[in-house]
């Protein structure tokens, strides 16, 4: 611990000398784990994140409740975490997706970079308010720089699905390409949209990409592009990410056109391992995913940036027509909670709460109406802190 | 009376927009040509095994065979030759198998100046489960209609600075406008109950806007058809997990490319898609959509098949649906039969043995 500190003065001290030689490829990305053998080793290769906002031995999360399934679903997780005794305090912001002003979601940001790390719901966007009012969410994302967006896809065993056995990482880039918000109307009735593609962040994200697939013991990459069409913009993309590939030798390499990647993924989806790709394709890869593994209520997301965290579920989907009425899956949300649990090195609780959440999903068959059952959220939850509290760790009672 | 009721068919058939000249009549009782575009690689024999067919279902088609190697022109821009632009103006209607784009010739691909020279704007994919052959999803019927021209495949780009590239996405009132009205005159002659505009407004909030109004606005003029929006996310999450909620989905270029081949590969992949390419001027082009297959060009092993049904489109089209009907249920009862299968469809048979299969089918059926 007091290495740590010291690594951390020294790196400090020295940033503004080695900066330049450090370079961007010398960042460690959170979700990832680092070894470093000896101090010194690590002085020169890690520049270590901010540590979390860990005070008397509890953590502080901003937690923003969002719309529709979001507030219900996250009180199931504040209850599960009260009742399990995880040490993690909430900071609640809310969002008001109606009001136009950027006060609301400025002091989410705010909160967020008190804290290093949040878990959110979906804030709704009003497609017909003017171009003007920016999706809340998209600002987030962008004025954090949570440049990767991952979603793990896997099947889970208990639910029935066409695809069996699918393991898709899906690593998309989460701040440019089409979502820059740059529109305008030159001439009255022609609308031009502009998506950017960067190289420093083609090269960020190609590499998050390949630092995941390595520490998670992958063996292949698969970028998506459309550069036989966009030759400029993806193919700089698909340029970017050949050259990563090229410092990791011991990872495959191989790129696919995202109409035909969408094609393969409904005949073949077992042939792809880790996905990297631009915005607007990783919406669609993602979404198409989800639906393989069973649907939107499944699946959890992470985006990280270099400093912050921030977790979701995968589609970000606001599920109005289904709040408040108990039957949203919390399945989603409760995984997410532990990809953020994961994230704040509370490994034991995490695992504890993800074995708990797979075996009322592959054994009791207590699934909710989106998976094909007719469970509500709360007995589904009620089920979790059953199983955890037959585990015999302390907890509150229920 | 006949010839009446035909000719009134022919016109309701593939959603003739008030606006455009009508069909000419030269169906009916007379042989129609249409032009028919070879293509590259395995183009020429399933272009030979369609023409097979025709002749066995004794269809009144006769075939105009022609090239579209792009030639340089006065002026210095590339176009087709013009004995085939020449034919496809006289005939409207064409066939044309798989094109290859070769990659440093220096003139863009042969699609996009078929395209540009008959301002192909709607490009129409129906989507139905063939039985015979199964994949794991049974019960799709769906059409994907695709704005062709502008959208994010403008192909214009630009190097800001070095190391940031600028796409331009473009909408624009009159071409969103077309599509929509396309989209509902089609779900109306073909008796399709709903049509679902795609697209990302909430991000796209200008772009995709527009579209968005532009279809509200048509869907004003067709009450019979309910007219519904949802975003690209919402639509591929729920095509993957129960097509069946799927009629017709109307959207701008990307969208269509990606999610018109997402249903492709429901069915079964390129080999078995038929689809049609709507122009301004009354022209349609059918077309098989798969790539050239050069490995086995030349070895009669290819799959005719989305050939085949992009044929049957285009019969339905000119309003021969006898014909349409005898031909696609010959076709779909050889691949249900599975005895005669080419390698794609799960056997070894040889392109001609499938051809003749169908061929004996259609000849019983008469």
């Amino acid at each position: 611990k007091h290495t740590t500190i010291m690594m951390a003065t020294l790196t400090k001290a020295f940033k503004p000398i080695l900066g330049r030689q450090l370079g961007n490829t010398a960042k460690l990305f959170p979700g990832l784990s680092c070894t470093c053998n000896t101090p010194t080793e690590c002085l020169f290769i890690v520049y270590l994140q901010p540590p979390p906002a860990k005070y008397g031995g509890r953590h502080t999360v901003t937690l923003i409740p969002g719309d529709g399934i979001g507030p219900e679903l996250l009180n199931h997780v504040r209850e599960l975490f009260r009742f399990s005794c995880v040490p993690v305090d909430f900071e609640v912001v809310h969002v008001n997706s109606a009001s136009t002003s950027e006060d609301d979601i400025n002091n989410a940001i705010m909160a967020i970079r008190r804290n290093g790390v949040a878990l959110k719901g979906n804030v709704e966007t009003n497609h017909t308010m003017p171009p003007n009012h920016k999706s809340r969410n998209n600002l987030l994302r962008t004025s954090l720089d949570l440049y990767a967006n991952m979603m793990h896809c896997q099947s889970l065993p208990g639910v029935q699905t066409r695809h069996k056995n699918i393991d898709i990482i899906i690593i998309r880039e989460n701040t440019e390409g089409e979502y820059s918000n740059l529109e305008h109307e030159s001439v009255s009735g022609v609308v031009e949209s502009l998506k950017i593609i960067t190289r420093n962040n083609s090269l960020r994200i190609a590499d998050y990409a390949f630092r995941l697939a390595r520490d998670k013991g992958r063996r292949r990459v698969t970028a998506v592009h459309k550069a036989n069409i966009m030759k400029l913009g993806d193919g700089l993309f698909l340029q970017c990410c050949k050259e990563v590939a090229s410092g990791y030798p011991d990872i495959e390499f191989d790129s696919m056109i995202v109409d035909n990647t969408t094609m393969q993924l409904v005949s073949k989806p077992h042939q792809f391992d880790v996905m990297v790709m631009p915005n607007l394709y990783g919406n669609v890869v993602s979404n198409v995913c989800a639906g393989l593994v069973g649907g939107p209520g499944l699946v959890p997301g992470a985006n990280y940036g270099r400093d912050y965290a921030v977790f979701e579920t995968a589609t970000r989907n606001t599920g109005k027509s289904i709040a408040n009425r108990n039957i949203a899956n919390p399945t989603a949300m409760l995984l997410a909670s532990c990809l953020m649990l994961d994230h704040l090195k509370l490994h034991d609780y995490a695992n504890m709460i993800r074995g708990a959440i797979l075996t009322t999903m592959n054994e009791t068959r207590l699934h909710t109406v989106d998976i094909g059952g007719q469970g509500t959220t709360s007995e589904v939850v009620q089920s979790i802190m059953r199983i955890i509290q037959s585990g015999g760790p302390l907890t509150t009672e229920i | 009376m006949y010839l009446l009721k035909l000719s009134l068919q022919v016109s309701h058939v593939m959603g003739a927009i008030k606006t455009q000249s009508p069909l000419p009549r030269t169906f009916s009782r007379g042989i129609q040509t249409v032009t028919l575009i070879p293509g590259d690689g395995i183009g020429p024999e399933i272009s030979t095994a369609v023409m097979k067919i025709f002749e066995a279902a004794k269809a009144p088609i006769q075939w105009e065979e022609r090239n579209v190697t792009a030639i340089k022109g006065p002026g210095g821009r590339w176009m087709i030759p013009p004995e085939a632009k020449e034919s496809m103006n006289k005939n409207k209607i064409g066939l044309k198998g798989p094109l290859k784009t070769p990659i440093a010739a220096g003139h863009p691909s042969m699609n996009l100046l078929l395209r540009k020279t008959f301002d192909l704007y709607a490009n129409v994919r129906p989507c139905v489960s063939i039985e015979g052959y199964k994949t794991p999803y049974t019960d799709v019927d769906l059409v994907t209609i695709r704005e062709n021209t502008e959208g994010e495949y403008s192909g214009i780009e630009h190097l800001i600075v070095d190391g940031v590239v600028q796409s331009i996405k473009l909408i624009t009132e009159e071409a969103s406008r077309r599509i929509a009205e396309y989209a509902f005159e089609y779900a109306r002659n073909n008796q399709r109950t709903s049509v679902t505009a795609v697209h990302k407004a909430n991000i796209m909030r200008m772009s995709d806007g527009l579209f968005l109004r532009k279809c509200r606005e048509v869907a004003e003029n067709y009450k019979d058809v309910k007219f519904t929006e949802m975003y690209l996310d919402t639509v591929c999450l729920n095509m993957v997990q129960d097509p069946s909620h799927f009629d017709v989905l109307v959207m701008p270029n990307l969208y269509g490319d990606i999610l018109s081949d997402l249903c492709a590969g429901l069915i079964g992949g390129l080999g078995v898609t038929p689809s049609g390419n709507i122009g301004a001027n009354g022209v349609a082009i059918f077309e098989s959509v798969h790539g050239t297959a050069p490995d086995i060009a030349g070895k009669d092993l290819a799959n005719p098949t989305a050939l085949l049904l992009s044929a049957v489109m285009m019969l339905r089209h000119m309003g021969l649906h006898g014909y349409a009907k005898k031909i696609e249920t010959a076709c779909f009862d050889t691949i249900r039969d599975e005895k005669v299968l080419t390698k794609d469809l799960g056997g070894n048979a040889k392109c001609s043995e499938f051809t003749a299969d169908i061929c004996r089918r259609v000849q019983d059926m008469d």
